[in-house]
């Protein structure tokens, strides 16, 4: 009785201590940058103090990581009481399973009955719960997608959002190759984005092809930046081919920057030709879409190709890069991201599997790079910075290297977040960070999923993958 | 001629910023084999926490610029090192272990946050200070109003730094604590074995790092008299490439090649252009790397399985 007591009067003198010291770190850590503001509209050099805010930070540092000491000091009772109401609740699910479905349908009448403008919506959501229960949760998310423009067709602003969340998986999925599959770290990966936009952009002012003719042409420069850019440092080891990916970015930004003649500079380039319908233009006049189709004029038409062409090409990457995994090739990427040194011992040519993987990453950059040119109709080296790049690796580290699905969740999730809370834009970007740092802690090798290599021994492993450096185990 | 020297001078200025900051980022490789992405960003830290220490002494009415100037040196030292010391205890001793790209990625999402934090706290627009230590002196004179200039504050830069490096170099050869961090660099585990405390020694690594960091940021700080929280970005590159071109791993190393990125740079706006100038930089990295990955005064690195 005392014993247990005691024990508990310890756990909460040790949260208090931990607490106390989080708060006396976060004092000093704060104390000048947060307590202090430096007003330069008043003048140089003047000061404001702010102890509200530096007492109010550190006391939610005080309370927070007393909070987390007494959950953790409490963790196993705490993991037996969740791990218990998780079971009963998918045991639940799972006895009554039809029962759910048909409260579900009940629920989606009632909806239709009293708001009838939602029906597209309600058929969207039935059709995704169906077929996820089906066919699967990927196959829900590919049904969604489709649906998509028919739900939202009077929101462009959805649809623009759904457009650039598109792209963004488009990305994820070409860098997921590089990264996921054959473990190099390109924090460089928005140059070829840079590359296909800038192509596109020139050639097609330049030459008036059209998007169909010049697409699959950036993605070929963008692979060729590729190779020459991999040819030298593919010899590097990870972390160095990391700083050397990210040099290469800069460079390239630097140089669309000031080569002025041909980039434009800081300009950026403008009216840059549109998408056609396969030739035909989307606008009002006699030639174009809507007359040529019996349709009336609709600025929608050109948003709704878009998000299907982009659709398109997300599905494309997705299907190479899942045909690709199944090919010797892209079996090699998977053995190099587990093992480079047993790849070699085995009479794998390490350079040259890299730089497939980083051809083929910087390709599906291209393509993307030369739908965001013709999306947009104006680019500029500011969309090609090193934070975007950090996204697009964000995305797939959070989504889980080497996985599709949390590559496309993960992007889906980040971009419409960063839509949402648009007016918190620095402290998204320091959530986002501390995002980065919290995966690698607790879950390195993804949140979303998780992706073990296509072939390996299931047994014979002392310890699994996920608990090893590479290279042991 | 004249013109040459003179940017020998202010090349030499800049580079011993540039070799302050790459004594961080070549220690803790050395130690734990990582790059510390966000090292750039704590010098920044530092510069800002300087800035800010410095108008609260003005404030209070301590406005001697020796005494303020080294009251300014102390809390900027002790506060970025403590900032050094979260970063290191936060996003990467978690990481001991994990698979050889995490601490990287997690750096860079410390280096993010630092960023965006620091952007948040003092806004997104250039803070500056004015000019603190005036005043130069003419070394020749050629006449015609040519002439080759060093000013006070390069001479405080060239100065502080050289006796930062003695006083450095000496702590890592001959005090138990370097004693310490030499046999973590050597073998980590086995220090561990033989009864070195690694977890303290890394700490106090990343400590004497971000304290020199906040050095370099001060000495930014009063030879620009301009700071933006972005500042950390393009200085951490170049200071890495600066310790990765003298051999990553060596102290005497990373100062010299802190002084050549510097001289480089400053050749390079002086004859070709300002604008390419961070070409310069980085191309000297990627050439280094593939070329002489080892850099001028490194060890070869063998590759253990």
């Amino acid at each position: 009785m005392s014993a247990a007591r005691s024990e508990k009067s310890s756990v909460l003198s040790h949260a208090l201590k931990d607490a106390l010291i989080a708060a006396i770190v976060a004092f000093g850590l704060f104390i000048l940058l947060l307590g202090f503001l430096i007003d330069d509209m008043r003048g140089p050099g003047q000061l404001i103090g702010r102890p509200v805010l530096l007492a109010s930070v550190v006391g939610m540092v005080f309370v927070g990581r007393f909070l987390i000491s007494l959950l953790y000091y409490n963790a196993p009772a705490l993991r037996y009481w969740l791990g218990a109401i998780w079971a009963a609740i998918s045991a639940f699910a799972r006895q009554y399973k039809w029962q759910l479905l048909a409260l579900m349908f009940a629920a989606a009448a009632c909806w239709a009955f009293y708001s009838p403008r939602d029906w597209p919506l309600i058929l969207i959501i039935i059709a995704a719960v169906f077929i996820g229960v089906r066919f699967g949760f990927s196959a829900a998310l590919l049904v969604v997608a489709i649906l998509f423009p028919v739900t939202f067709y009077n929101n462009p602003y959805y649809l623009g959002i759904a457009i650039i969340i598109l792209t963004y998986v488009m990305l994820g999925w070409g860098l997921n190759i590089v990264v996921g599959l054959a473990g190099l770290l390109d924090l460089g990966y928005v140059a070829f984005y840079a590359v296909g936009a800038y192509s596109y952009a020139i050639i097609a002012q330049t030459y008036g092809w059209s998007f169909w003719v010049c697409l699959p042409l950036a993605g070929v420069f963008a692979a060729f930046f590729g190779i020459l850019l991999g040819f030298p440092v593919l010899r590097l080891r990870g972390d160095y081919l990391a700083i050397v990916t990210l040099a290469f970015g800069e460079i390239v930004r630097i140089v669309l920057l000031n080569w002025v003649s041909f980039t434009n500079g800081p300009n950026g380039i403008g009216s840059i030709p549109r998408a056609t319908f396969f030739g035909i233009p989307f606008n009002a006049t006699d030639e174009g879409f809507a007359a040529r189709f019996g349709l009336e004029f609709d600025p929608t038409h050109r948003t709704v190709f878009l998000f299907y062409v982009i659709l398109a090409l997300a599905l494309l990457t997705n299907w190479v890069t899942i045909r690709l995994r199944k090919l010797p090739v892209g079996r090699a990427w998977e053995a190099l991201r587990e093992d480079e040194i047993a790849v070699r011992s085995l009479g794998i040519n390490p350079t040259n599997t890299k730089l497939t993987a980083f051809a083929i990453g910087a390709m599906f950059g291209g393509f993307a790079g030369a739908f965001f040119a013709t999306r947009q109709g104006f680019i500029s080296p500011d969309s090609f910075t090193f934070p975007e790049s950090a996204l697009i690796l964000a995305i797939v580290v959070l989504g889980g290297m080497g996985s599709q699905i949390g590559v496309a969740v993960a992007a889906t999730v980040m971009t419409a977040s960063f839509e949402l809370f648009r007016e918190f834009e620095q402290f998204r970007l320091v959530i986002f960070g501390f995002a980065m740092v919290g995966i690698m802690v607790w879950r390195p090798r993804g949140l979303v999923s998780t992706r073990d290599p296509t072939v390996f021994l299931k047994e014979r492993k002392t310890i699994s993958a996920n608990h090893v450096a590479e290279g042991r185990g | 001629m004249e013109y040459f020297l003179q940017q020998l001078i202010n090349g030499l200025a800049l580079g011993s910023i540039y070799g302050l900051v790459a004594i961080g980022y070549t220690m803790v490789y050395g130690i734990i084999g990582m790059i510390n992405f966000a090292h750039g960003d704590i010098f920044m830290v530092g510069a800002f926490i300087a800035l800010i220490a410095f108008l609260i002494l003005v404030a209070i009415g301590i406005t001697a610029i020796p005494l303020a100037l080294f009251l300014v040196l102390l809390i900027a030292m002790l506060l970025t090192a403590l900032y050094g010391w979260a970063v290191e205890r936060i996003a990467y001793r978690p990481l001991r272990g994990s698979f050889r790209l995490a601490p990287l990625i997690s750096a860079i999402g410390m280096s993010i946050v630092l960023q965006n934090y620091v952007q948040l706290a003092q806004g997104a627009r250039v803070k500056t200070l004015q000019p603190l230590i005036t005043g130069v002196h003419t070394l020749f004179d050629f006449g015609n109003r040519l002439v080759v200039q060093i000013s006070n504050i390069q001479i405080l830069i060239i100065l502080t730094t050289f006796a930062l490096m003695t006083g450095f170099s000496w702590l890592v050869a001959s005090t138990s604590l370097g004693r310490d961090m030499r046999a973590c660099e050597q073998d980590l585990k086995m220090a561990a074995l033989l009864g070195v405390d690694t977890n303290r020694t890394i700490s106090l690594t990343f400590l004497l790092g971000a304290a020199l960091a906040s050095v370099a940021g001060i000495m930014y700080l009063l030879y620009y008299g301009v700071i933006d929280f972005h500042i950390g970005f393009v200085a951490g590159v170049k200071a890495f490439t600066a310790a990765v071109l003298g051999g990553i791993g060596s102290l005497p190393g990373a100062m010299l090649g802190g002084l050549l990125i510097g001289l480089i740079e400053t050749y390079w706006s002086a004859y070709f252009s300002v604008q390419y100038k961070d070409v310069a930089a980085f191309s000297i990295l990627i050439i280094v790397l593939i070329f002489m990955p080892t850099g001028i005064l490194g060890k070869p690195e063998v590759e253990k399985v």
